[in-house]
């Protein structure tokens, strides 16, 4: 069963951009806007690299990732080809210009993926 | 009565002839309207649409006839293409719209259409001589010759090819590596005439024939001589010798093939004649691509045209109406394994024009230039082609080369320094050996993926194996294998190249329609120049945006979400999704107050690695975007800009402050470039420095603007850049007061500002429109020189800080706070 929780409005995303909501448990998921106010929510995190989606660039109903430019369809989480792969998606519903999410998939969906590290960090998982 | 609407039945598109510019129309055509047309080809070969350029790679043995297929059946399925392979048209009833045709077993099928594309390709021209009918006499042109050859080489030894031309010479060298005796035998003096020189051409035949080739040069075939089984056995020449002849293979040339044209009465004159939207002069419902059409009275036979072609037509065939087709220019490569050859242009040279030549027999190598009024025309090379691409660009552009006349055989290759082990000939690395050092690909993998995936552009190689798709310091190894490896046409590439896939304006269309019709923001160039997207793509809003706003300062407005993700937060995104910070430092100068307050942040917000910078000032890296804003504000320095198109360091050296060498105050001198121009956006990245004396520690010689100070003043140097392919800047002028620095040097980067295309460093800009260019707008007009220099004054006075004034800057601050999930 859902449980659909009003995250913010339709509004408080930018025309052609995205917001973060983070989530107690798991990477946070990216809200993207288009041009026609259709709202899509993807995990935070590109199937390539783990570049978060949510500071790409949307066009259409895409978005390119910020790090290495792959493009990835709002709508089914999948990179267009030539490109492979396909990041999690999450069940999105406007009503009266809000954005709901579904709380239980929020907190059982795509849990075990992980944000890539970078700098010491990335040394000392080498070392342990 | 049944008021329901008919369901609006489709139109009907029928194509004659199945090869490559035929099919690649179908492929733009159902790209840009997928519902449009219902389609049915006829084919006169057994086969699907493969790429008729690598026969020649089949007949060496070198790849197999599947792999040179570009469209399975199973692509004519998906698209709901009806395909008649094996069918030959017989007639065209252009009063009731039909098309007849027939088949191997004589029977016949009728088709309705309401546009014609007309794709017949060409035919071989055989020499009209007593014997061309017999067995083992063949032309060079489909899969069934090259069958038929393969065939023949299992059985037979002798082997003349006629014609010394292209196709010849591919046919003889894959016959000889199939391991028969052949002779080639041509009526001209040299081979390839129509490609080569004859120097070049003396080149080429001893190169071959050192590789087991004969030549018959200047000979006349008088007939070809049959055996009691009616297979050919010998030729015989005007002179009276006789060779032994068990294949004879004609390469004497192609013909566009109109004949079916004709029988429907279409004027044809050397091909069908066509207008620039690719339809026929005497009937607007049918169209003509490939080498079969006329256009200005000239048939292509090569692959790049014939695609510039196939766009301009299935624009039209969709009904948008939009762009012509305004021919191509063409260079030529030999597609034979180990020979390194190119031309492009009028090689041969002429009346009124000059010649540059360098020859090295012994080596192998020889190079000629053609220049006419101070333009490259023509271009010719033989045994080191790397700068093909170069001279090739030069001739299409046709810039002035006055300014780099003396370096001009020494070529440019597009090549950088670093990344791939020093190779600049991709022909002799091996194929484990790493082309792109980005992106780790090597050359075998490239090779394969544009034969397996039939890849003819740059662009296509990128998508597809993501070589020099980042730094592209190894796009001009990629351009050689992909000249070697699809043939040597690639690059008859458009005149104008496309901004992105969301249009067929090039960079300066845009920028000349911005600025002509005071176009003010994205939506409205979109508008204005008919873009195919709604909102562009990644590529050209970022472009489009910078352009706007540059040509229109005070009056557009920026649109952050057209900016890419540095831009629009205002720090370097790394690869964990944290960013850099990296302060401004006025000349690369700091103070213990400024290192305490990035002490305190460093400490305070936990930032895991503080570097110094090449550029002279402190990287702070892995800040979280939360804590973006508070860092700024407890740093309290200005924005460094190290993450945007803009101005970025002015790096110096100490100076006659305290150097007991310095000539002049460099510090200041730099501090006071940087306080005019900070805050400026520009096309690419900009990079100054200042060295007080000659020994320049700033190492200004490698920036977008260097200035060195000495004794009686300062020299400033342009367009250097010390990335990918290290540029000397060239010297620009000698200045006197720190005053002139300034204004030189803001009329310079503002000229860049206004003309430069975006992504466009300024070493590409000023070769582009060329350093005399730049020195007339700068030293030559001083009133166009002050312009510019107020211009970028006026259009940076007031400008924001973006660390500090967010409203101002148009910074959306929603971006650093993540949305909550409710209880």
């Amino acid at each position: 069963m859902s449980n659909w929780k009003k995250i913010c409005l339709v509004s408080d995303i930018p025309v052609l951009g995205a917001r973060c909501v983070a989530r107690p448990q798991g990477m946070d998921v990216a809200v993207f806007r288009n041009a026609q106010d259709e709202v899509f929510a993807l995990l935070d995190r590109c199937p390539h690299k783990g570049g978060p989606l949510s500071q790409g660039i949307v066009f259409g109903s895409s978005v390119a990732c910020p790090l290495h430019n792959w493009n990835i369809g709002m709508c089914t989480g999948q990179a267009a080809a030539p490109d492979e792969g396909c990041t999690p998606k999450f069940s999105v519903k406007v009503e009266d210009g809000a954005v709901l999410l579904d709380a239980h998939e929020l907190a059982s969906h795509a849990l075990d993926l992980t944000t890539p590290t970078a700098g010491p960090a990335c040394k000392a998982a080498l070392t342990t | 009565m049944d008021m329901r609407a008919a369901p609006k039945t489709k139109q009907k598109l029928v194509m004659i002839g199945n090869g490559m510019a035929g099919v690649r129309t179908l492929e733009e055509l159902l790209k840009i309207a997928p519902d449009l047309y219902d389609i049915t080809v006829f084919g006169a070969e057994p086969h699907p649409n493969y790429n008729r350029i690598l026969l020649s790679p089949v007949l060496a043995g070198e790849q197999t006839i599947d792999e040179i297929i570009l469209n399975s059946w199973d692509w004519y399925k998906d698209n709901s293409i009806t395909l008649h392979a094996g069918w030959k048209v017989t007639e065209v009833d252009r009063i009731k719209r039909l098309v007849h045709a027939t088949n191997a077993t004589g029977e016949t099928i009728s088709t309705g259409y309401d546009r014609l594309l007309m794709a017949t390709g060409s035919t071989p021209f055989i020499l009209p001589i007593p014997g061309k009918d017999l067995a083992g006499v063949i032309a060079y042109r489909d899969i069934a010759d090259t069958n038929a050859m393969i065939d023949a080489a299992t059985k037979y030894q002798h082997a003349i090819v006629i014609g010394g031309g292209l196709l010849g010479l591919e046919a003889a060298n894959g016959l000889m590596l199939r391991g028969m005796t052949v002779s080639v035998v041509h009526v001209m003096p040299t081979l390839m005439e129509r490609q080569l020189d004859s120097v070049a051409g003396k080149l080429l035949q001893k190169s071959l024939e050192e590789r087991g080739l004969k030549f018959l040069l200047g000979a006349q075939t008088q007939e070809l001589v049959g055996g009691p089984e009616g297979r050919v056995t010998a030729i015989k020449f005007k002179d009276g010798t006789v060779a032994p002849a068990d294949l004879v293979v004609m390469a004497v040339g192609i013909r566009p093939n109109t004949a079916l044209a004709e029988s429907m009465r279409l004027h044809c004159n050397k091909g069908i004649v066509v207008t620039d939207t690719l339809q026929t002069v005497t009937d607007a419902r049918i169209y003509s691509v490939g080498e079969c059409a006329a256009h200005r009275g000239i048939a292509y036979g090569l692959v790049a045209p014939l695609f510039e072609q196939a766009k301009v037509a299935a624009n039209h065939l969709a009904e948008f109406g939009i762009g012509r087709y305004l021919g191509s220019l063409t260079s030529t490569k030999l597609k034979v394994t180990g020979i390194d050859l190119f031309s492009a242009g009028e090689f041969m040279g002429g009346e009124n024009t000059e010649e540059i030549v360098m020859s090295d027999p012994f080596a192998g190598v020889y190079k000629k230039l053609v220049i006419k009024d101070d333009k490259l025309i023509g271009a010719c090379l033989y045994g080191d082609t790397v700068d093909g691409s170069w001279y090739f660009k030069l001739l299409r552009d046709g810039r002035s080369i006055s300014d780099i006349r003396d370096k001009l055989m020494f070529g440019e290759s597009n090549i950088g320094d670093v990344g791939h082990q020093g190779h600049n000939k991709a022909a002799a690395m091996a194929d484990s050996d790493e082309v792109c050092g980005c992106n780790g690909v090597t050359k075998g993998t490239i090779c394969k993926a544009i034969k397996d995936k039939g890849l003819f552009t740059l662009d296509e190689v990128r998508k597809q194996t993501k070589a020099s798709a980042s730094c592209g310091s190894c796009t001009g190894l990629v351009e050689q294998l992909l000249m070697f490896t699809a043939g040597g046409d690639y690059s008859a590439t458009p005149k104008t190249k496309a901004l992105c896939a969301c249009t067929d304006h090039g960079h300066q269309a845009v920028r000349e329609a911005i600025r002509n019709n005071k176009l003010l923001t994205i939506d409205s160039v979109y508008k204005f120049m008919v873009w195919k997207t709604p909102n562009g793509c990644p590529s050209c809003r970022p472009a489009v945006n910078y352009y706007v706003t540059s040509s229109w300062p005070k009056l557009a407005k920026d649109d952050p979400q057209s900016r890419a993700i540095n831009e629009r937060s205002h720090a370097n995104i790394q690869k964990d999704g944290t960013y850099s910070v990296i302060p401004r430092m006025w000349g690369g100068e700091t103070n213990a107050s400024e290192l305490r307050r990035i002490a305190d942040v460093v400490e305070k917000y936990n930032i895991p690695t503080v570097k110094v910078t090449g550029g002279q000032r402190i990287d702070l890296l892995g800040v979280k975007k939360e804590d973006l804003q508070n860092v700024w504000k407890d740093i309290g320095m200005p924005c460094g800009h190290a993450y945007a198109k803009a101005l970025r360091t002015v790096k110096t050296c100490v100076g006659s402050e305290w150097c007991r060498m310095g000539t002049q105050d460099s510090t200041q001198m730099g501090k006071d470039l940087e306080r005019a121009m900070w805050r400026m956006y520009a096309p690419h990245k900009v990079k100054y420095a200042v060295s007080g004396c000659p020994r320049n520690c700033a190492e200004a010689g490698i920036k977008d603007v260097g200035i060195i100070g000495v004794d009686s003043g300062w020299e400033m140097y342009v367009a250097g850049n010390g990335g990918i392919k290290t540029e000397v800047a060239h010297f620009f002028v000698k200045l006197k007061t720190s005053a002139e620095v300034l204004e030189f040097t803001g009329a310079f980067i503002e000229l860049y500002r206004q003309e430069g295309w975006y992504l466009e460093r300024t070493v590409h800009y000023v070769n582009r429109v060329g350093l005399d260019y730049v020195k007339k707008k700068i030293l030559d007009d001083h009133e166009g020189r002050q312009a510019l220099w107020e211009n970028l004054q006026f259009a940076l006075d007031g400008e924001p800080d973006p660390w500090f004034e967010f409203d101002k800057a148009e910074v959306d601050t929603r971006q650093f706070d993540k949305l909550a999930i409710p209880a």
